[in-house]
């Protein structure tokens, strides 16, 4: 899901940008570890494939990506944790 | 007067930047122009790729510890104490055990990972480790008097020390009880928290046909959640659950604490420009090695170059002339890929890893160079 525009506010923001693959996505399941179940994360990368690779790793885990903002020179990946 | 270079951490960038600081500005040692002083928190240097060799009997802890002091040139001043914080108005640092703060006009932090086992419950009673010298040993004891079960290798956090040894940990073991003939009197799994075996793309592509076809289990998307020690267990975010006669972790990391309250990045990794290695907002500020945020691998051989880049800009800098040097990301790494051989790989920010076929000659370059590390750390190499 890609829209330009965020459609849902985060309660909490993961800037994983300038780091390379798989760093974003494991700065992103540090942070689901540690916060309660519902809340949503933003996580902002610029590695071009933490959208698949964080759709897939929330489809695995049981999370859920509820919004992908392509912010120009990074995306805003939102994931609500379930 | 004296300007001061202070390097925070003596371990491989600390060591390797203090000593060839001290060859490229002897003059300005000599002359009372410069002094350079390396503040480590124990007496001794360790070396630690010697660990996973303990953990098979074939070295001991002893072999990856010398004196500081025998290592560090002696026109460098050495420091026993670990610092705290940072007066960025005064340029001073704080220190545990001294009651003055130290001046610093240059300042190099190179202050390497520890482990952070309680951020997963029952890990650190649960589990087996070879990233320090006991629970290295201590795996070592555990290994020679298993009799058979299943060995669980689980890489719990990432980013880690040596993206390679979690792989070669298990390559290994699978070859060290083939060759006691008791291979199938274990079962071996392998855990990764991603979609594939390895956070590099290249790697996890050639290492994961290996594993298979060593009959290796595999369980990619495991990020631990719990570790019963009682149960033998541990269960994964994702919903995984794995029994276990030994659990080996690869525990979660930190930073060094200073870092964090000296307010150079988050969960003590400082935030640098990855070409020229300076802390991002701060001036006369450097970082190397496993501390800084590059986005390498944290290896010995990527704080060595590191450790280069930054000698040649502080020499520069302490001579009035423009810094040039910048690190493009060169790593090199020995992966073994049992106990009688290996491979290498080399890459940058620019090219990535491309692991050729695995040779015994290779194996004894990684031994080999264990060995020339004391004198590449002096640099003498
Ligand atoms: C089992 C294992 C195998 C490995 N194998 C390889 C390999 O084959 N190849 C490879 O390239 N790398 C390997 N590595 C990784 C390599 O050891 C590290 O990347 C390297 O040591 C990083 O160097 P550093 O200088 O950044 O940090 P370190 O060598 O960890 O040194 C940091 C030093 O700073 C000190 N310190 C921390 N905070 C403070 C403070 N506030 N005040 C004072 N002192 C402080 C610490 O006590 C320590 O002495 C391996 C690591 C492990 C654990």
């Amino acid at each position: 899901m890609t829209t330009n525009q965020s459609q849902s506010e985060a309660d909490t923001t993961v800037d994983a940008r300038g780091a390379t693959c798989p760093g974003p996505l494991m700065d992103l399941i540090s942070e689901v570890r540690a916060v309660d179940t519902g809340t949503v994360i933003a996580l902002l990368s610029d590695a071009e494939k933490s959208p698949t690779e964080v759709e897939e790793w929330a489809e695995k885990s049981g999370n859920e990506v509820t919004d992908v903002v392509d912010q120009g020179d990074h995306n805003r990946i939102h994931v609500r944790k379930l | 007067m004296t300007e001061h270079i202070a390097i925070v951490g003596g371990g491989t960038g600390g060591t390797v930047l203090a000593n060839t600081l001290a060859e490229k500005l002897g003059a300005e040692i000599a002359a009372d122009k410069v002094e350079i002083t390396l503040f480590n928190d124990g007496e001794d240097h360790v070396y630690k790729p010697v660990w996973l060799y303990v953990a098979f009997g074939q070295r001991e802890p002893a072999d990856g510890r010398r004196p500081l002091r025998e290592v560090v040139d002696e026109r460098v001043t050495i420091r026993h104490d670990y610092v705290v914080d940072i007066d960025y108005d005064r340029k001073e640092l704080e220190l545990v055990d001294a009651i003055d703060p130290a001046p610093y006009d240059k300042l190099v932090v190179a202050t390497g990972a520890q482990l952070d086992p309680e951020r997963v419950p029952g890990l650190a009673d649960g589990s087996h480790h070879f990233y320090g010298e006991d629970g290295a040993q201590a795996l070592r004891d555990e290994l020679l008097t298993m009799d058979g079960g299943h060995i669980v290798l689980s890489v719990v956090g990432t980013p880690h020390m040596c993206p390679a040894a979690p792989l070669e940990f298990t390559f290994m073991v699978d070859d060290w009880l083939r060759e006691r003939g008791r291979r199938d009197e274990f079962d071996i799994t392998y855990t990764y928290p991603i979609m594939r075996v390895h956070g590099n793309e290249h790697i996890a592509e050639w290492a994961d046909p290996r594993l298979r076809e060593r009959d290796i289990g595999v369980e990619t998307v495991f990020n631990a959640e719990a570790v019963d020690p009682k149960s033998e267990t541990i269960t994964s975010m994702e919903g995984t659950k794995l029994e276990y006669d030994l659990l080996v972790a690869i525990p979660p990391h930190t930073g060094s604490d200073f870092v964090e309250s000296a307010g150079l990045g988050d969960g003590g990794w400082v935030d640098v420009d990855q070409h020229t290695l300076e802390a991002t907002g701060f001036e006369d500020v450097y970082a190397i090695g496993d501390a800084a945020q590059t986005g390498v691998p944290k290896a010995g051989s990527a704080a060595h170059y590191q450790a280069n880049v930054v000698a040649q800009r502080l020499a520069s800098e302490v001579r009035g002339q423009p810094a040039a040097a910048v690190y493009g990301g060169k790593t090199i790494c020995f992966i073994e890929t049992g106990m009688d051989d290996a491979t290498f790989v080399e890459f940058d920010y620019e090219r990535p890893p491309e692991p050729s076929e695995p040779t015994q000659a290779m194996h004894w370059s990684k031994l080999a160079y264990n060995e020339s590390y004391w004198l590449t750390a002096r640099g003498l190499l």
